[in-house]
C-alpha cells in the first residue's frame, strides 16, 4: 500500500483524473497518486473556456520533469472555467492535487457515466495493483 | 561550480589577437552609416587562450570516445573514425549540392547503392534517403499512408494505432500529419494486447483505421512475439503497418521488416549505422517502403536515368516518384550521413552486419542476466539490444531511478535512459551496443552492484550524487521553468 490520499467523495478514472460533482458542473483534476508518479510538474495546458469536449476526450496536458501526459475527461460537456493560476504555478498540483490544484470545470447534461467509475476504495486497489 | 570554465567573453582583454591580418590590398569601401554599429562585442583572445578554453571544455564533455554510454533507445555505438575519413574526402566534402548530376556521379552512385543496401537489409522494395532524422522519416511514412488511403477513396481512414510503450515521436507524428492517435495497452509480456487491437480493428472504427505504428523490438527491448498476428489484424481491417526502425540494431540481417509484411519503416542512420548523433547530429532518417507505397516516397531519390552502354557506366540522376509526397528536406537530405552509413555498411559487409546485431543482442542479454540479480527486471524475457530495469528498491523508498543514474556518473559512466518507457515505473533503459568488450560491461555491472549496496547502507550518497561531476545535482524544475537560452546582457530585449 503506497502513501497517497484518495478522498472518499470523488470519482476516479483509470487515467488518474478525479471528478467532483456539484449540480451539473463537474470539477476535474489529477490524483495525488498521479502527481506523485509524475514527480515535479512544470507545465500545464488546458483547452479554453467555451470549448466542448466529448466523453473520453483530452481536455489538456500536463508535463513533469519525467513525462508529458494527456488529461482526459470522462464526461461530455462545455468547459466553463479553467484554473489559470496553474499556468504560472503548476507545482500547486503537486502540493494540493485535490484542492488548489483542480484543473477544469465542465458543465454537462449527462452525469450517468460517473456511476460506472471507480470510487476511492476501487481506485486505491487499482493503484496498488500497478 | 568548480571545474567549470568561464565564458570565452570573460577571458579576453582589449588588444589581444590570435592572428595578424595583412594590410588590405583593395580600396576600403564606404558603408552606409545606418549599417554600421558602434561596438561589436566579440572576445579579444590569443590563439593559446582559445585552444586552452576549448580543450578544457572538451574535457568536461562525456562521449562514447571517453567511456561506456548505455543510453537506452539511443544506440550510442562507437562511430568508426574511418567514416570521418570518408566524409572528408575532398571529392565528397567539396561537392556543391546544386552541381549538375553529371558532375556528381560518384556521390549519386553512393546514394543509389545505399538505397539498395538499406532496402536489402530491411526487405523493402524502395528507399528514400531524404528525411533529415527519425522523426521526419516517421512523418514521411505517415503522410505516405494518408495519401495512399486518399487515393483509394478512403480518406476517412485517419486513425493510427500506437502502443502505450511507443516513442513519444509516434503520437506526435500522427498529430502533425493531421490524423488521430488511438493508444493500445501492452500485456504483461510487454507485447501489444491483442484483444484490444482486435477490438479497435474489428469494431465500429474498423473503416477509420489508417494503420499502426509499432517499434520492433519494442521500446522495452522485447521482440514483439505476436507480430505476425498484429500485422494480420491491422491489414485485415484495411490499415497499413508502419515500423519505427529505431531499434534496427537488434534485427539487422536477422529479421527483415519488409518480409514480416510491414508496409513502411524508417531507419535511423545516426543510430544503427554509426553516423554521429551527439551534439545534435545531424541525424538521417531514410525511409523504406514496399511496392504498395513505392510511388509515394519523398524525393528526390537516386535512380539510373540512362542505362549502361558501350560508351561506359550508367548515368545516375534524381527522380521524383510518381505520387511522391514531395520534398521534405532541402537538396538530398543529410548527405554527409549517407556517406558515413555507406562506409559503415561497406566495411562490415553482409555477414559483418549480422554480427553487429548478434553482438548487440548478446551484450544486452549478458548485462540483463548479471543485473537482474540485483535489480528488478519487470519483463523476465530474453531481450533484444536493450532491456529495462526498475531503478528502485522496496526497502529504500527514497531512492529513485534518477538517483541511481546520478550516482553512476561518479563511477565514470554515462547514465542509462531514465523514466522511459513510461509504462515501467522508475525505468532504467540500458543499451550497451555491440561495440563494448566484456571487461567494460563487467565494470558497469560492478558499479551498478556497488550502487545497489550503497542504496541500502548509505542512501545519501545516491541522493546527493553526482559528487565528482563538473556540476552537482541540477535543479531540473527550475531549469524547465526559468528557461534562459542566451546571455541576457548580449541580447537586447524584444522591441529595442
Amino acid at each position: 500500500m503506497g502513501e497517497w490520499k484518495t478522498p472518499a467523495d470523488l470519482k476516479y478514472a483509470e487515467t488518474d483524473e478525479w471528478f467532483a460533482v456539484d449540480g451539473d458542473v463537474v470539477t476535474i483534476g489529477i490524483t495525488d497518486y498521479a502527481q506523485d508518479q509524475l514527480n515535479d510538474i512544470v507545465y500545464v495546458e488546458f483547452k479554453d473556456p467555451g470549448d466542448s469536449v466529448d466523453a473520453g476526450d483530452s481536455f489538456g496536458e500536463v508535463e513533469s520533469v519525467k513525462a508529458a501526459s494527456e488529461l482526459y475527461s470522462a464526461v461530455a460537456g462545455e468547459i466553463i472555467e479553467v484554473n489559470a493560476a496553474l499556468e504560472d504555478s503548476p507545482e500547486v498540483v503537486n502540493a494540493d492535487a485535490f484542492g488548489a490544484g483542480w484543473m477544469v470545470k465542465i458543465r454537462t447534461d449527462d452525469l450517468s457515466v460517473l456511476a460506472d467509475m471507480m470510487d476511492a476504495a476501487a481506485y486505491d486497489a487499482y493503484c496498488d495493483s500497478r | 561550480m568548480d571545474g567549470l570554465q568561464p565564458l570565452i567573453y570573460d577571458i579576453g582583454a582589449p588588444g589581444r589577437v590570435g592572428v595578424n591580418l595583412p594590410e588590405p590590398d583593395v580600396p576600403e569601401a564606404e558603408l552606409p552609416t545606418e549599417l554600421l554599429r558602434d561596438d561589436l562585442p566579440l572576445p579579444e583572445v590569443g590563439e593559446l587562450q582559445v585552444v586552452r578554453h576549448f580543450v578544457k571544455l572538451s574535457h568536461l564533455n562525456y562521449s562514447i570516445d571517453k567511456g561506456f554510454y548505455p543510453l537506452g533507445s539511443c544506440t550510442m555505438k562507437y562511430n568508426p573514425k574511418l567514416n570521418e575519413d570518408a566524409a572528408r574526402l575532398p571529392g565528397f566534402a567539396q561537392l556543391h549540392p546544386l552541381i549538375e548530376e553529371t558532375g556528381a556521379q560518384g556521390a549519386l552512385y553512393l546514394m543509389y547503392e545505399l538505397q539498395r543496401w538499406l532496402g536489402e537489409i530491411s526487405g523493402f522494395e524502395a528507399v528514400s534517403l531524404t528525411p533529415a532524422a527519425g522523426a521526419q522519416g516517421e512523418f514521411a511514412g505517415i503522410l505516405m499512408i494518408r495519401n495512399y488511403h486518399l487515393d483509394q477513396g478512403e480518406g476517412q481512414r485517419d486513425i493510427i494505432l500506437v502502443p502505450n510503450s511507443a516513442h513519444g515521436t509516434n503520437p506526435a507524428t500522427v498529430t502533425m500529419a493531421g490524423m488521430r492517435v488511438r493508444e493500445l495497452p501492452s500485456n504483461d509480456q510487454g507485447n501489444v494486447d491483442l484483444d484490444s487491437l482486435r477490438a479497435a480493428c474489428q469494431g465500429e472504427l474498423r473503416d477509420q483505421i489508417a494503420g499502426m505504428m509499432i517499434t520492433v523490438p519494442s521500446t522495452l527491448g522485447l521482440f514483439e512475439s505476436t507480430i505476425h498476428d498484429v500485422i494480420d489484424i491491422v491489414h485485415e481491417a484495411g490499415g497499413l503497418m508502419y515500423m519505427d526502425g529505431a531499434n534496427m540494431n537488434a534485427l539487422m540481417a536477422v529479421v527483415k521488416p519488409g518480409e514480416l509484411d510491414f508496409d513502411v519503416m524508417h531507419y535511423n542512420l545516426h543510430k544503427t549505422f554509426s553516423t554521429p548523433h551527439g551534439g545534435g547530429g545531424p541525424g538521417s532518417g531514410a525511409v523504406g517502403v514496399n511496392a504498395k507505397l513505392k510511388d509515394y516516397l519523398p524525393g528526390p531519390i537516386v535512380d539510373i536515368i540512362e542505362e549502361e552502354d558501350e560508351s561506359g557506366a550508367p548515368l545516375y540522376g534524381y527522380v521524383m516518384p510518381g505520387k511522391s509526397i514531395g520534398r521534405i528536406k532541402a537538396f538530398q537530405g543529410n548527405f554527409g550521413m549517407h556517406l558515413r552509413a555507406y562506409a559503415y555498411i561497406r566495411v562490415y559487409g553482409d555477414t559483418g552486419i549480422r554480427d553487429v546485431t548478434r553482438y548487440a543482442v548478446l551484450n544486452a542479454n549478458y548485462l540483463r542476466a548479471k543485473l537482474m540479480q540485483t535489480y528488478k527486471l519487470p519483463y523476465p524475457r530474453y531481450c533484444g539490444h536493450e532491456f529495462v530495469l526498475e531503478g528502485h528498491f522496496d526497502e529504500v523508498e527514497e531512492v529513485h531511478a534518477l538517483d541511481i543514474s546520478k550516482r553512476l556518473m561518479d563511477y565514470g559512466f554515462h547514465p542509462p535512459t531514465n523514466y522511459f518507457p513510461l509504462i515501467v515505473p522508475e525505468a532504467l533503459l540500458i543499451e550497451p551496443t555491440e561495440t563494448e568488450v566484456k571487461e567494460d560491461l563487467d565494470a558497469f555491472v560492478e558499479a551498478m552492484e556497488s550502487i545497489a549496496e550503497e542504496a541500502r547502507t548509505d542512501p545519501e550518497l545516491l541522493l546527493n550524487a553526482p559528487h565528482s561531476a563538473p556540476v552537482r545535482r541540477l535543479d531540473e524544475v527550475r531549469a524547465v521553468k526559468e528557461l534562459i537560452l542566451c546571455c541576457a546582457a548580449a541580447v537586447p530585449a524584444a522591441g529595442d
